[in-house]
């Protein structure tokens, strides 16, 4: 039982990760159709930041603002200025393709330009257990958990309580309209470009402790972030939030229970199964785009 | 006459809303039949629903007196009943002669035979004859996206009478089309149905162009069938003109 | 005339290039050269699916590795390469179809969702099933076949085999498309509701699409297997995959002579590219980037359009050339 607890609640913490992955990669998806296949590659990149700003004598605290700054920078306002803007009128696909490049592109640039080993990272949440009815949790958990939570409210609030998020919201659903009714749908647009690449530093942050700071790490999360989307529902956060949550449960459920061999069999055919049966996800909407 | 189509007791709900409500007609060999009403009234359902693009709540569809009801378009259009779209369908990266070809080809052989044999499928000839009766000849070549407006819509109508239909439905043929193309288009419908005795349905909001093609007309409204007749008498009808102008 | 005349004596000299080219090689560089070959022979099949029938495959790599797979298998355990070629295109026609399915349902991203999971689920199996594929440790000493008595154990016979193969592979190709069938693929991708309403029947079509290119991915994979004499599971992951879908995109997908550019340019380029060592790879996908903004239909996208254009020039300056005659006839 204490086993399970824990496991669950360990599930719940990587699950809010990928959740707040997700999040950002379904935004992008609404406002400006990007599927963004380098997001785990966004996630994998701030933990470099950040560790680059603390090898040039930086305290941690300071690092993780910094390595914020620039990925609002380079993630959020150049990867739209560069490269999805004048990719847009393409369509689809072709964009899809280009942020697969820049998933080599990032990983090797990683790779090359800082290490290709596996680097240690400082968590923000202290060691140790605490005592949960009196079944031993890590902290660690938990306070990811927390942290995770937090930021997923108060996105909420800010995209159903201020008039910048009805804005965003409205130009998610429709941009034509959006922009008739004069909302300023292309300031809309970078601003859920800004808030995903906050999102993937926040992710990085929670998640570099514990997977570690590698190159490669993007790979996984990426997938995990992009079942998550869809699982929940592809156009709704709160349908990345119960994708990615249960995809955590699931997965470190499958962990134990699941041959270790096909542990990360599990969430693809969930994946598959829900494509297939319920395409718009958990909690999606169908989505009516015309042909 | 032969009935070619008959439709009767149709409807088509979504949700609460009753887009098509009991709607009984039918075509004969020979006649050009108009299906006209006000905006929204279900011509464009009952054509998905005839064709097999929508599934009907209720009733039924003949076809030469055979139910046709709930068949997938494909089967459809090779038992013989063609259409063209109301937004203009035509494929863009495939020349004017190709087009006409695909919309023959799969009429023809079986898929064995459209694998191995000539990759024209023994068709350029009749499809040039196609391009020749719509006066397109010099256009044979182009490809379909490089094509003015009218003459994608020419040729969206030209490939719904490829195959030989035994009917064929135009959903506003005339939309967006300008006057000169308009009676080319006019035109060459007759002339179709004249010379080579082919049956059809057109939806249409150009009244002009609807009473001086068609042999007779049904007009629609909310749903259900509001008149009928040879189109002098349906233009006098006070039902009619109510509808048209009564809101 | 003289367009066609060009494009056949392109041809030819292309393929006497690579005929002859070999024997100015060494060792190594005819390696290379066969790799391209397989490589190739794997796109075209992607290019088939994705660049004429408009279908996203994740996948292809998968299909490599089924095709890789059964030929070590079955060579190892003393059946001849034809069985296992056999096999091969067999089983990845019968799962490519299958995995068609999905694509009757769910378009676009989710596709590409299914094929990406299906592609991972593939490597799972070929880690895992131990029994069959002998997991991480792989199949060693996959042999080389004799073809009509002529033993292709070294690399120049090999190569040669291999380009026969793309030869094959190639002309077939080029029929389909040609064929009826090639113009319904284009229909399905173009618009397939009005495909569906011209009587092509677009799920038989679709599940086609992917049967087909799905099995020259396991024909890739049966030249690939004796190739490298070696079959693991670590050249079958999704990078795979996606290194394929991008070989198809930049060569220029929907065009003929698309995969066989873009796979020159992911396995030849990092050979004569070799002194950026990791560099490499970012300058390779530096350049898919910037080509894609500046052309989302490849390489060869940018080579029509100019064509095209000059073509509409050529045209605009005839009939302006024939209007006075006209009207001189005229008077």
């Amino acid at each position: 039982m204490s086993n399970f607890l824990n496991l669950l609640i360990a599930g719940l913490a990587t699950g809010a990760i990928y959740a707040v992955v997700a999040i950002g990669f379904t935004l992008l998806w609404q406002t400006s159709q990007t599927i963004n296949f380098a997001q785990g590659e966004f996630v994998m990149l701030p933990a470099f930041f950040m560790l680059a700003a603390m090898n040039l004598g930086l305290p941690f605290m300071l690092a993780v603002l910094v390595g914020i700054g620039l990925s609002l920078l380079v993630l959020g306002l150049l990867f739209k200025r560069v490269l999805v803007d004048p990719m847009l009128r393409h369509g689809v696909l072709p964009l899809a393709i280009a942020t697969m490049a820049l998933s080599i592109a990032l990983k090797e640039s990683v790779k090359e330009l800082y290490s290709a080993e596996a680097h240690p990272f400082p968590s923000v949440v202290p060691a140790g257990n605490v005592d949960v009815l009196g079944v031993p949790v890590s902290m660690q958990s938990l306070g990811v958990l927390v942290i995770a939570v937090l930021a997923v409210v108060a996105l909420n609030l800010l995209l159903t309580r201020t008039s910048v998020g009805h804005q965003m919201q409205a130009t998610a659903q429709n941009p034509t309209v959006a922009r008739i009714v004069g909302i300023p749908v292309e300031r809309m647009i970078l601003y859920t470009f800004l808030i995903n690449a906050g999102l993937v530093a926040l992710g990085s942050l929670l998640v570099t402790p514990i997977y570690l700071a590698k190159f490669s790490t993007g790979e996984i999360l990426g997938q995990a972030a992009f079942i998550a989307a869809i699982v929940g529902g592809f156009n709704q956060v709160r349908g990345a939030v119960a994708g990615g949550l249960l995809l955590g449960v699931v997965d470190n459920l499958a962990a134990a229970y699941v041959s270790a061999q096909y542990r990360a069999a599990v969430p693809l055919f969930l994946l598959i199964v829900i494509i297939l049966f319920r395409p718009q996800g958990l909690l999606g909407r169908v989505e009516e785009r015309t042909v | 006459m032969a009935r070619v189509l008959e439709v009767s007791g149709l409807r088509k709900h979504f949700g609460g809303i009753k887009a098509v409500d009991g709607v009984s007609f039918h075509v004969e060999e020979g006649e050009i039949l108009g299906l006209i009403g006000p905006n929204g009234c279900g011509k464009s359902t009952t054509f998905n629903c005839i064709l097999g693009q929508l599934a009907p709540t209720d009733g039924e569809v003949r076809l030469d007196g055979r139910v046709v009801t709930g068949m997938r378009p494909s089967e459809l259009n090779r038992l013989g009943v063609s259409r063209t779209f109301q937004l203009l369908q035509v494929f863009p990266q495939l020349s004017v002669r190709e087009n006409l070809i695909l919309a023959g080809q799969e009429h023809k052989g079986t898929m064995l035979s459209r694998l191995l044999g000539p990759r024209d499928a023994g068709l350029t000839a009749a499809a040039d004859r196609m391009i020749g009766f719509f006066k397109m000849s010099h256009l044979a070549g182009e490809k379909a996206g490089g094509l003015s407006y009218g003459q994608q819509k020419l040729l969206d109508a030209a490939m719904a009478f490829m195959a030989g239909p035994r009917l064929v439905l135009l959903d506003e043929p005339a939309g967006g089309v300008n006057l000169t193309m308009l009676g080319d288009l006019k035109d060459r419908l007759q002339a179709m149905n004249r010379e080579q005795g082919a049956t059809f349905v057109v939806i249409e909001h150009n009244m002009d162009f609807v009473m001086s093609l068609c042999t007779r007309v049904v007009v629609m409204a909310e749903g259900r069938v509001l008149a009928e007749g040879r189109p002098e008498e349906v233009r006098r009808n006070p039902a009619v003109i109510d509808a048209y102008l009564g809101h | 005339m003289t367009r066609s005349l060009a494009a056949w004596l392109a041809g030819i000299a292309g393929a006497a290039a690579l005929v002859l080219l070999p024997l100015a090689l060494n060792r190594y560089g005819i390696y290379i050269l066969s790799l391209w070959a397989v490589m190739t022979i794997a796109a075209i099949g992607l290019n088939l699916t994705l660049g004429y029938a408009g279908q996203i495959s994740l996948a292809q790599g998968a299909f490599v590795g089924i095709g890789a797979y059964a030929v070590a298998i079955l060579t190892t355990s003393g059946f001849p390469f034809v069985v296992g070629l056999a096999a091969a295109l067999a089983v990845s026609f019968a799962v490519g179809w299958l995995l068609g399915y999905p694509a009757l349902r769910v378009q676009h991203h989710y596709l590409a969702f299914v094929t990406l999971a299906f592609s991972t689920l593939a490597y799972l199996v070929f880690r895992n099933e131990e029994w069959l594929t002998k997991g991480i440790y792989g199949i060693v000493g996959v042999p080389r076949p004799s073809v009509l008595g002529i033993a292709t154990a070294k690399p120049l016979p090999f190569y040669y085999l291999c380009l026969g193969a793309l030869a094959v592979v190639s002309f077939a190709v080029w029929w389909l498309v040609r064929s009826p069938w090639g113009r319904a693929f284009v229909a399905l991708r173009e618009n397939p509701v009005r495909a569906l309403s011209l009587g092509v029947d677009t799920r038989r079509y679709t599940l086609m699409a992917f049967a087909i290119g799905s099995a020259l991915g396991g024909v890739a994979g049966a030249f690939y297997a004796p190739l490298v004499e070696f079959v693991d599971p670590t050249p079958f992951t999704l990078a795979l995959s996606l290194n394929l879908l991008m070989m198809v995109i930049v060569g220029g997908a929907g065009f003929f002579l698309g995969p066989f550019l873009g796979a020159l340019i992911a396995v030849l380029l990092p050979e004569w590219l070799r002194f950026m060592e990791g560099w490499y790879l970012i300058a390779y996908a530096v350049f898919v980037m910037v080509l894609l903004v500046i052309s989302p239909t490849g390489i060869l996208g940018i080579l029509d359009r100019h064509l095209t254009a000059r073509r509409t020039r050529a045209a605009s300056q005839a009939r302006a050339a024939a209007k006075p005659v006209l009207n001189s006839e005229a008077a």
